[in-house]
């Protein structure tokens, strides 16, 4: 490794591994390190015996789960939108190559204590109990407006400044109840607090238009997302694949590596005796401990069950969102569920993760409504974990730091950052229309 | 209807990969089976790393899985082995500590790999028989004892190269007894886009 590199990158977490194989493909010379011995930092998955090793240090599984290789357990459970960006970077790379998706069976709301299915088609929406008849017919004029709303065509604006009027109003001109716009905010926008309803009002119907696109991206979807078989962790290692065959140089398992700075700019890394430099440095929060603040934390309980989760129709993979007026709270819960039908977990096994932004001292107390919900839980592990973002951008100290995962239930915000990292870094739009493909067919 | 029988025609596809110390000729043996062709210098695998070969009368397709940069510093991820059918473990007859290395991978395949998986343990560069420091009985002795299916192969010459690719896919478990996933995945392309529907759902 004593060599000189174009860039080096710190920690395999999905953000990471998207820049090295982008830098990759851009002819960059790359050495991606990480201090663990696996794939995927924040955002791996793991077996068994590496999640005893997280939370129940010294313990060994116990047999009644099965084996330790069948499990993938999410460390950041999310879910990906059909028609999100991260599945235009994997189609942008043919990244797609490596992976297998499934649909995610439903998407699911909380509403008044009880959890009910997010319409997934007319016929759904028909039957739904989430709004009376009425308010079914003004919601229509609603989703129909947002719809055919095309930015760069006055004539779906229907006189209508979506800029400079807030959502709130946007809903008052369509006389829409407080529990639709609930509904509409927190199970299609993905709004994880109130604080878009006095924002201007077009990014929250350009993300209801997005949950609908990704609805209807694939053939026979019941929810907008995709869920990678095997797990999440897939998505780093493809992309870290992806660097690997455009030439990046991968180490795991190196406890001592960190950045070496030269008159405050990062110049390298040390790794015990050896050096290896480079015009800059990539790498998640956990490598630049001096140049990065807590801006939040989130609370995460892990459950392995025998069964779906109740009222879900039985379902292999599902989200349930607990919209923060439901329960009471400043921010959403999340309840993520998947089974062994996804290579996750052994045979006859689920696994849930409920998820949100921590508020109170408390944190498990703050998970209640979420994990009353599961059933009975064989196994539950709970983490806090901080979110952190850089002090600056990167362009004085050459040090390009990636933010925390956030508490958002899809990737959006998580390519967002990737795109920015890969402009202060390149000085150029990454451009997802073009394409290269990767595979060569003899 | 002919929908049914084309189904049961359907090929199969069968991912390969190939594991073996640097050096020992794993990228010269792809290119050579897939493409014909071999250079003296080949460079580091760079660029094509996946490759896929039909084989129309045995019904089977490779993707072919080349390590890339991930096996120099010991850090092959899992996704690599994930799901493979076959692998081909190749050393470098010239070389004990390729033979070394190897054995190891194999171990490695034993502990981490699907248990039905075909492994095949090919000595390359038989064409340097003046520098040979594996035999042929040591090797063959190594292969029985580990149930590995054994060739020696020349991608210079081209010596076995075929053949090693087409017994691997004579071994190859038939579809209908291959494992189901419980439902069906779903292939992401570009052009698949549906015209988004008018819906009052959302």
């Amino acid at each position: 490794m004593n060599e000189e590199y174009d860039v080096i990158v710190l920690g395999t977490g999905l953000k990471e591994c998207i820049i090295s194989g982008l830098l990759s493909v851009d002819k960059k010379k790359v050495l991606h390190v990480d201090r663990n011995n696996y794939y995927g930092g924040e955002s791996a998955s793991l077996n068994l015996i590496q999640l005893f090793e997280r939370f129940r240090a010294g313990a060994a599984p116990p047999p009644s789960l099965g084996p330790s290789r069948d499990y993938n357990v999410d460390m950041v459970p999310k879910f990906m939108l059909a028609n999100g960006k991260l599945v235009r970077v994997l189609l942008h790379t043919d990244v797609v190559k490596y992976l297998e998706f499934k649909a995610v069976d439903g998407s699911y709301v909380l509403q008044k204590g009880k959890i009910h299915k997010v319409p997934a088609n007319d016929s759904e929406a028909l039957r739904s109990p989430l709004m009376g008849l009425f308010e079914k017919r003004r919601a229509r004029n609603f989703f129909l407006y947002v719809q055919d709303y095309d930015e760069s065509d006055p004539k779906t604006h229907k006189g209508l400044d979506l800029n400079r009027m807030t959502m709130a109003e946007l809903y008052k001109h369509y006389d829409l109840t407080e529990d639709t716009q609930d509904f509409i905010g927190h199970a299609l926008a993905l709004h994880r607090d109130d604080a878009y309803l006095t924002q201007s009002a077009m990014p929250t119907v350009l993300r209801i238009k997005l949950y609908h696109e990704s609805l209807f991206r694939y053939e026979g979807l019941n929810s907008p997302y995709l869920y990678p078989r095997y797990g999440l962790g897939e998505l780093p290692q493809a992309f870290a694949r992806l660097s690997a065959v455009y030439g990046g140089t991968y180490m795991l398992n190196q406890p001592a590596v960190e950045v070496l700075y030269e008159n405050g700019v990062a110049v390298g890394i040390k790794n015990g005796a050896d050096v290896a430099r480079a015009k800059l440095v990539v790498g998640d929060p956990s490598y630049f401990p001096d140049k990065v603040r807590v801006v939040g934390k989130v609370v995460r309980a892990i459950a392995i069950m025998n069964h779906p989760i109740p009222n879900t129709d039985n379902a292999h993979s599902v989200q349930i969102i607990l919209p923060q007026k439901q329960t009471g709270r400043k921010s959403d819960m999340y309840v993520f569920c998947c089974s062994y039908a996804h290579n996750v977990a052994a045979k006859d096994k689920w696994l849930a993760f409920v998820s949100t932004t921590m508020e109170t001292a408390n944190p498990e107390a703050e998970l209640s409504a979420g994990m009353a919900l599961l059933g009975p839980v064989e196994e539950k592990y709970i983490e806090v974990r901080d979110i952190c973002e850089p002090l600056d951008d990167g362009t004085k100290d050459q040090a390009f730091i990636s933010k925390g995962y956030d508490a958002t239930t899809h990737f959006e915000t998580t390519v967002d950052d990737v795109l920015d990292m890969y402009r202060r870094i390149t000085g150029r739009d990454l451009d997802l229309t073009a394409k290269e493909p990767v595979t060569v067919e003899a | 209807m002919a929908a049914p029988l084309a189904e049961l025609a359907q090929q199969q596809t069968a991912k390969l990969v190939l594991l073996g110390e640097m050096g020992s000729g794993k990228s010269s043996l792809v290119l050579r089976y897939v493409k014909g062709q071999f250079f003296d210098y080949q460079a580091s695998t760079v660029g094509a790393a996946f490759l896929t070969k039909t084989l129309p009368e045995l019904n089977v397709k490779f993707e072919i899985w080349d390590t890339a940069g991930q096996e120099r510093y010991h850090s092959l991820a899992p996704m690599y082995y994930r799901g493979a059918a076959a692998a081909i473990i190749v050393y470098d007859i010239t070389s004990p500590d390729s033979f070394t290395r190897a054995k190891s991978w194999v171990r490695e395949l034993q502990r981490q790999g699907n248990p039905n998986m075909i492994m095949a343990l090919a000595g390359n560069k038989a064409d340097l028989e003046g520098q040979r420091a594996v035999t042929v009985e040591e090797a063959q002795a190594y292969a029985a004892e580990n149930g590995l299916f054994y060739v020696e192969t020349s991608a210079k010459t081209s010596a076995n190269v075929n053949e090693l690719f087409e017994e691997i896919a004579r071994k190859l478990p038939k579809p209908e007894a291959a494992p189901r996933p419980p439902q069906g995945g779903i292939v992401l392309s570009e052009n698949q886009q549906q015209q988004p529907k008018k819906s009052t759902c959302c």
